[in-house]
């Protein structure tokens, strides 16, 4: 894996700002120039480079959450990382030969096709792969639809007065470490926008947008569903990605405006390191929607079983009265794998409504914590918040822990919250396997079992590869 | 099909097998009755391949085959099948899912092809009347907030529809009402080939009402300490095991 985390020699910047337009990759570090240089790059209108500077000075002052979460790791070198480089610095492979075999296995597990495969791992692939007609038929019924759904940086230069009205609307530039690290100096991402009353005609997945997108470490995204729209969202794969970066710290932002729907569901599966806990993606993500308008629905679906490292917690702002949010979640660690994973639903609005369902899995030497906030203010009267928090332990080297914070402000509210925790238990495992099936596939039944009522939330397709998923990563979790 | 030669097993330090002998025929049914504690589940378990147990000495025989080299998939696949005496619940994952997805194993395992949903949905309709249940128990997770006779009946639905050759019935009798065993017992008989064999582990002497055994072979003390017809199964109920315990007692 990348070495661009660990610390090398920690020097001044020292060639001041050096405007190479030509050359591929700016110098290690970070300073206002290289700010400069990345807004340049990308042919920045001046409002928001100005954005990314004051991001910049606001994260001078911060400092990294390394107390309240429950996960370890070494610190990491942010002047030892290189903030900005042109698309395409992962030199394509030649053929699938040159490809970590046990990345290929996992692929082949997955049923994934071979072109797919060879996409994923950073193949060249020659031009017959129909992506470009799938992308470019995609495109014209989303076109007719009046959907906009295109790169970040692309929005930025197409409709920059409505990047530039909800950018930081959700998630402020000075809303936390990683937050503001992000606004600085993110790469690119996904926009879309729904405008009034349409109905998204299709699933959207960033999947379409695999080969055009290198969006780096430093991922942002903004959704808008106007009045009456509605969305859903499909973020990753679930075949690992190959990648250079170790630290990851993207940005999602949802608005709803009244009556609108935004469903969002992630599959992350990124590299987590070896079994000695060496390499592997530290993923920092803030991810947060806002229920402007009332009636309004926001729902987060995530499957996350990547990363060494998990700091996440999709949130709703419940704001428009009767607004709904939902948080849906299966977070697996196995072998040295830590993640510190839940939600916040904030409730402002009347009769505001949400729901949590968090499945954790822990097994190998993993660490798996929930760590949710129900917060309900005074004007919130008859909000009501279900929250069902359950942990599953494979094996006995690892842990579950589970920090819920309540805090209520309105008496009419009501807030019920529910956790169990349990242990695959050998009785569990020999009974399958003396109806016929192995360890493995006794397992993947029991956890796919344990996290079913998740499972659900998720789109046909993306249900089936999730399961699959799941056996893949908790293979040889029992000795 | 099955014989087992001096066998002893262990749970954690203790010697719970201590040397049985047992030959099992195909077309036979057996009943292992005895006392509690005195090793009738142990003896499942073992056969089955349970990883708690620990073989110590012995050999089994299963088919020619050393049944205790094989994993406990493996001996599933070969065609051994336990009726479990506390059936697990698996939460969220369906009983037609999980009956397919053991079926399917067993079928792959002898180069089959794998049945989809639809035709294994008219294989169960069959499989269903036995055990007097409508298609609505399959869209239940597997034994999840099931009675206790449920789980028994459900237990005897897989045992049809995975057409074991050697079949054991580990306490399938207890906590059975009269018409819940009448069904159980039911579904065994219906099940009886003259290529298979059924063991039946048992307490009581009143599910061998239903199913008449071949042979009946009292355990104590972890031995075979007496072996008969269906009759000592009567004269155990009638004098209950204390007589057996006192003879064995005074024998050794």
């Amino acid at each position: 894996m990348s070495s661009s985390v660990e610390t090398l020699v920690n020097k001044e910047y020292k060639y001041g700002f050096v405007t190479d337009i030509e050359s591929d990759s700016a110098p290690k570090g970070l300073n206002e120039d290289i700010i400069r240089l990345i807004s340049a790059k990308k042919g920045e209108p001046a409002w928001l480079l100005e954005w990314r500077l004051k991001a910049f000075r606001g994260w001078l002052k911060m400092t990294e959450p390394h107390n309240w979460p429950n996960i370890r790791y070494n610190p990491v070198d942010y002047q030892a990382l290189r903030y900005y480089s042109a698309p395409r610095t992962v030199k394509p492979l030649g053929s699938l030969d040159e490809v970590d075999p046990k990345l290929l296995e996992t692929y082949q597990k997955l049923g994934i096709p071979l072109t797919e495969q060879k996409l994923l791992a950073g193949v060249a692939v020659d031009a017959i792969f129909d992506s470009v007609s799938v992308g470019t038929t995609y495109k014209a019924k989303l076109a007719e639809a009046g959907v906009i759904f295109c790169s970040f940086g692309e929005a930025v230069r197409e409709h920059p007065k409505l990047v530039r009205k909800y950018l930081g609307s959700v998630v402020p530039a000075s809303d936390n470490f990683f937050a503001a690290l992000n606004a600085a100096v993110f790469s690119d991402g996904s926009f879309v926008f729904v405008p009034r009353g349409v109905k998204c005609p299709m699933e959207l997945s960033t999947y379409f947008r695999i080969n055009a997108a290198e969006t780096g470490q430093f991922e942002r995204t903004l959704i808008v569903a106007e009045e009456g729209a509605s969305v859903s969202y499909l973020e990753g794969c679930t075949a690992p990605k190959r990648d250079e970066n170790q630290l990851h710290a993207a940005v999602v932002e949802l608005v709803a405006l009244d009556d609108a729907s935004i469903k969002y569901s992630t599959v992350q599966n990124w590299y987590a390191g070896d079994e000695h806990g060496k390499g592997g993606i530290y993923n920092f993500v803030t991810k947060r929607g806002k229920c402007a308008g009332a009636n309004s629905k926001i729902s987060w679906t995530q499957v996350e079983t990547g990363s060494a490292i998990t700091w996440k917690y999709p949130s709703v702002i419940l704001q428009g009265d009767n607004s709904v949010g939902e948080f849906y979640s299966v977070a697996v660690v196995n072998g040295m794998q830590q993640a510190d994973t839940g939600t916040k639903m904030i409730h402002l609005g009347k009769n505001t409504r949400s729901t949590i369902v968090s499945k954790g899995i822990s097994a190998g030497r993993g660490q798996n914590s929930y760590r949710g906030l129900v917060k309900v203010l005074p004007k919130a009267a008859g909000a009501r918040n279900y929250t069902q928090c359950d942990s599953m332990l494979i094996g006995n080297r690892c842990g579950a822990h589970t920090f819920p914070y309540i805090d209520v402000q309105n008496s009419t509210a009501s807030v019920e919250h529910e956790a169990s925790t349990s242990k695959i238990g050998e009785d569990q495992i020999f009974y399958l396997k003396q109806r016929g099936l192995n360890t493995e596939n006794a397992i993947s039944m029991i956890v796919n079992g344990f996290c079913k009522e998740v499972f659900k939330e998720l789109p046909m397709e993306f249900a089936v590869e999730a399961q699959k998923l799941l056996g893949v990563s908790l293979e040889g979790s029992v000795g | 099909m099955l014989e087992i030669r001096g066998l002893r097993a262990n749970a954690g330090e203790k010697e719970i097998l201590k040397g049985i002998d047992l030959t099992v025929n195909a077309g036979e049914v057996h009943a292992v009755m005895g006392p509690n504690g005195s090793g009738k589940s142990t003896l499942a378990q073992v056969l089955a391949g349970h990883p708690a147990y620990e073989v110590t000495s012995g050999e089994v025989l299963y088919e020619g085959k050393d049944l205790l080299d094989m994993d406990p998939e493996v001996r599933a696949q070969a065609g051994v099948f336990l009726a479990f005496q506390y059936p697990v619940e698996i939460p969220g994952i369906s009983n037609a899912y999980f009956l397919r997805a053991a079926y399917n194993e067993i079928r792959k395992s002898k180069g089959l092809e794998e049945v989809d949903s639809m035709d294994f949905l008219d294989l169960l309709e069959d499989k269903l009347r036995l055990v007097e249940w409508g298609p609505e128990i399959m869209s239940r997770a597997v034994n999840s907030g099931f009675s206790g006779g449920e789980k028994k009946r459900n237990e005897i639905l897989q045992m049809a529809v995975l057409e074991p050759k050697l079949a054991i019935l580990d306490e399938t009798d207890s906590g059975l009402d009269i018409d819940a065993l009448r069904i159980v017992a039911g579904g065994v008989n219906a099940l009886r080939r003259p290529e298979n064999a059924t063991i039946i582990v048992t307490h009581y002497q009143r599910l061998l009402n239903y199913i008449v055994p071949d042979q009946v072979h009292v355990l104590c003390g972890g031995r075979i300490v007496k072996s008969g017809g269906k009759d000592l199964a009567l004269e155990l109920e009638a004098k209950g095991y204390e007589w057996l315990e006192q003879e064995v007692g005074a024998a050794s």
